[in-house]
């Protein structure tokens, strides 16, 4: 099958690309950009004049809740919600019931998500077994069926000797671990960012120690054992500035950030709207800005939604006692460019960190227009303005605080593989 | 949408009182208008005929999710010297002990057509959450919530030192023990910046008195000497058991040692300063006996002063709901 897509502002960080060329597409892949190739003919004709043409946005954090807690999300649903987000690739966590911890459990996810016909979904495979922290996962067999990385995520290590151990594991067969830095003891019974806000409401704090000190153990015993290391959703200034020192003595480390932890901070608890418990939680305006700065140099290379559908009664309750996460998966990037709006950052590196970025922090081939690339693309309309009704939305999660929210951008049509995936209605 | 900002979801359009749920947002007017009219209710307890028919016809659901047997007597009092009818909900040990969510529980209260919900909870932030959640026409009174705010305890605080040193500008008050964990000196701290003292100093170490609350107008002292040198009002704060076992503090001994009330660390205020304590008191730990039962000590004024300050907040969170109502059905009328 080819493709011709025609007239649209083709923008591709990836490649310093942003001009108005045709773009061609047969078997999958891009095969070129301006000119069509020798003998390329009975194309099917895409218009994109007006819009955007975009990489398929590459989120490393959608939860898809299946299997286990489908009350909450399916794989078809969310990927859905992706997809209508502009989201072609995306990386789900381990921590599904059962746990991704056997390759039978990773199979099980890509068998529905190929099902689902949606987006590319890669699981991460739990870094031990049950995520209990104490017995290595069978890696090397998860990442054959299909893990793209290992992850204790926020569960805790028994102690320092297990993770040392897995990390040297891990090292042997040069797998990708995720760290989400977190210590269980200073965290633990917090809700917000230990802060003003949070001593005004009487919320209990979790400070930035908590993600600090996890941090910096963990970077000593990533330069231990070698382990190539991404870090997942940075909330503290400080972590930006240990991210970048550790880049600079040349360590193999990579970084991301949630959306909703460079858009708010915690002055936002004023309202007591259980829908802006996140975890990790918002934080100083200070720390916001420097995660923001340290995706302008490159220190932080990825934004995701880190999206967390819930059922609604998981909302309905006081702020402490409701489950933290949002689900804005499908709202990404109109919700991303409110950014520029500040001035914060310009689009080439927020697009850069919504497709190349991710997609090279985890190794996948994906986030880019070049010639010889799969077929992921996205048109937009970025003048287009509109409200996001909930009634409509294809998350099953009820837990964005943008339901309602006009926003201004949209994409219209997301294609994968060469293939129409989604068109807006 | 976003939920309300406190002054919005607890006044109604005249700015009148519709709930009370936090001091936060609330101007010296309003703070001003609870005491006077707390003042005015504070005789009646001497009368033969200890009732008023301000709440007559209106039922008061006292909805208790954490134990307070204190508090609830003097709602309950306070609920009935103003002629409501007056229903005690333990819900700890009942509805959702079964499992029903907050919501639940709510919908089927207001089902029973209540007229006003003095709520306590474990949770900081649940009496918002009601005051959202509840049909418009229920008047919610914060009866203290997780760490965040115990407004009413606040207010009888406020109507003892005002009764005690007739105002409140140029007063200097020494507010002593775990800060961190205290609804009660949150909204003390609130409402004494409202309404006007000189100095609020809050006392205790590090773990029980975290530098943000200077942020909020406070100043710190780690020091009991440096804290209560030369104040009007000394107010100590209970100090619970399981904080000694939660790494904040090394021993109750060491605590008393270093921040207890005795009859020499009280000469360091003024010679005429009062002492209080939002009660139940630990002697021996936070306050020995001889100050807790000695001339300066204003303790028990406290209780009495908290039926009042309780009937003031209920008779006037009544009328702006009502008010609130007559508006909104008037406004329904002429379209």
């Amino acid at each position: 099958m080819k493709l011709i897509v025609q007239n649209g502002r083709l923008i591709d960080p990836s490649q310093n690309l942003d001009a108005t060329l045709d773009l061609f597409v047969e078997n999958q892949k891009i095969v070129a950009i301006g000119e069509a190739p020798a003998g390329f003919e009975d194309a099917e004709l895409v218009d994109a004049s007006g819009k955007w043409v975009l990489p398929g946005l590459v989120d490393l954090a959608v939860a898809l809740r299946e299997p286990g807690q489908t009350q909450k999300g399916s794989i078809a649903s969310e990927g859905r919600a992706a997809v209508a987000g502009g989201v072609t690739t995306l990386v789900c966590p381990p921590d599904t019931s059962p746990i991704v911890d056997t390759p039978a459990v990773a199979a099980l996810i890509q068998d529905k998500a190929d099902e689902a016909g949606m987006a590319n979904v890669f699981p991460t495979g739990a870094l031990t077994q049950g995520l209990a922290g104490e017995q290595l996962s069978n890696m090397v067999a998860l990442t054959e069926a299909g893990c793209v990385a290992v992850s204790n995520g926020r569960y805790e290590m028994k102690n320092n000797k297990v993770l040392s151990r897995a990390l040297e594991y891990a090292a042997t067969h040069d797998l990708l671990v995720v760290f989400h830095p977190e210590d269980t003891s200073l965290a633990d019974g917090g809700c917000a960012h230990e802060g003003l806000y949070s001593t005004m409401h009487g919320l209990t704090g979790i400070p930035d120690t908590a993600e600090t000190v996890a941090l910096m153990r963990d970077l000593l015993l990533v330069e231990k054992t070698g382990v190539r290391a991404h870090f997942a959703r940075l909330s503290c200034a400080k972590s930006v500035e240990m991210i970048a020192d550790a880049k600079a003595t040349g360590l193999d480390v990579t970084a991301d950030v949630a959306l909703h932890n460079i858009l708010l901070s915690d002055d936002i608890l004023n309202q007591f709207d259980g829908r802006f418990h996140v975890r990790p939680p918002l934080r100083g305006e200070g720390d916001r800005l420097t995660l923001i700065e340290g995706l302008k140099q490159g220190v932080i290379s990825a934004i995701c939604s880190d999206h967390q559908p819930h059922e609604k009664m998981a909302k309905i309750a006081p702020f402490a006692a409701t489950e933290p996460g949002m689900a804005n998966v499908e709202v990404l990037l109109p919700l991303a460019m409110t950014l520029l709006d500040e001035g914060d950052l310009d689009f080439a590196t927020l697009l850069s960190c919504l497709t190349s970025g991710p997609a090279a922090c985890f190794g996948l081939e994906a986030g880019s227009l070049a010639v010889g690339s799969f077929a992921d693309f996205i048109l937009f309309d970025s003048t287009a303005r509109w409200y996001w009704d909930s009634s409509k939305r294809k998350t099953k999660g009820h837990n964005s605080p943008y339901f309602g929210d006009e926003f201004i951008g949209q994409v219209t049509d997301t294609y994968i593989s060469g293939q129409r995936i989604y068109q807006l209605s | 949408m976003m939920r309300s900002e406190p002054r919005a979801l607890q006044l109604n359009d005249d700015g009148q009182l519709k709930h009370f749920l936090t001091l936060d947002g609330l101007d010296k007017t309003i703070l001003t208008e609870i005491l006077d009219r707390a003042d005015s209710f504070l005789t009646m307890g001497e009368q033969s005929v200890k009732k008023v028919p301000l709440l007559r016809g209106r039922t008061v659901v006292n909805l208790f999710f954490e134990n307070s047997t204190r508090t609830r007597t003097t709602f309950e009092l306070a609920a009935k010297r103003l002629s409501a009818d007056v229903i005690n909900l333990n819900i700890e040990t009942s509805a959702t002990s079964k499992g029903e969510s907050l919501l639940d529980t709510l919908q089927n209260l207001e089902a029973m057509q209540s007229d006003m919900f003095v709520v306590r909870h474990s949770d900081s932030g649940a009496a918002h959450f009601i005051a959202e959640h509840c049909t418009p026409n229920v008047a919610i009174i914060n009866a203290g919530d997780g760490r965040h705010a115990h407004p009413t305890q606040a207010m009888l605080d406020m109507l003892t030192i005002r009764r005690h040193k007739g105002q409140f500008t140029g007063l200097k008050v020494a507010i002593v023990g775990d800060i961190l964990h205290s609804r009660v000196a949150r909204s003390q701290l609130q409402a004494l910046t409202t309404l006007g003292v000189e100095e609020v100093r809050l006392v205790g170490p590090k773990t029980l008195v975290p530098s943000f609350f200077a942020e909020m107008g406070a100043q710190i002292c780690h020091d009991l000497e440096a804290g209560i040198q030369d104040v009007d009002v000394v107010i100590m704060l209970r100090l619970q058991k399981e904080r000694m076992k939660g790494a904040l503090l090394p021993s109750e001994s060491e605590f008393y040692r270093l921040y207890g009330l005795t009859e020499e660390s009280l000469s360091w205020a003024k010679p005429d300063a009062i002492v209080m304590h939002p009660g139940p008191i630990n002697r021996g730990v936070e306050i020995s006996s001889e100050v807790a039962d000695g001339e300066r000590s204003v303790i028990l004024n406290q209780v009495t002063n908290g039926i009042a300050v309780r009937m003031a907040v209920m008779s006037m969170a009544m009328s702006g709901q009502l008010q609130q109502v007559d508006t909104a059905q008037a406004g329904e009328g002429e379209a």
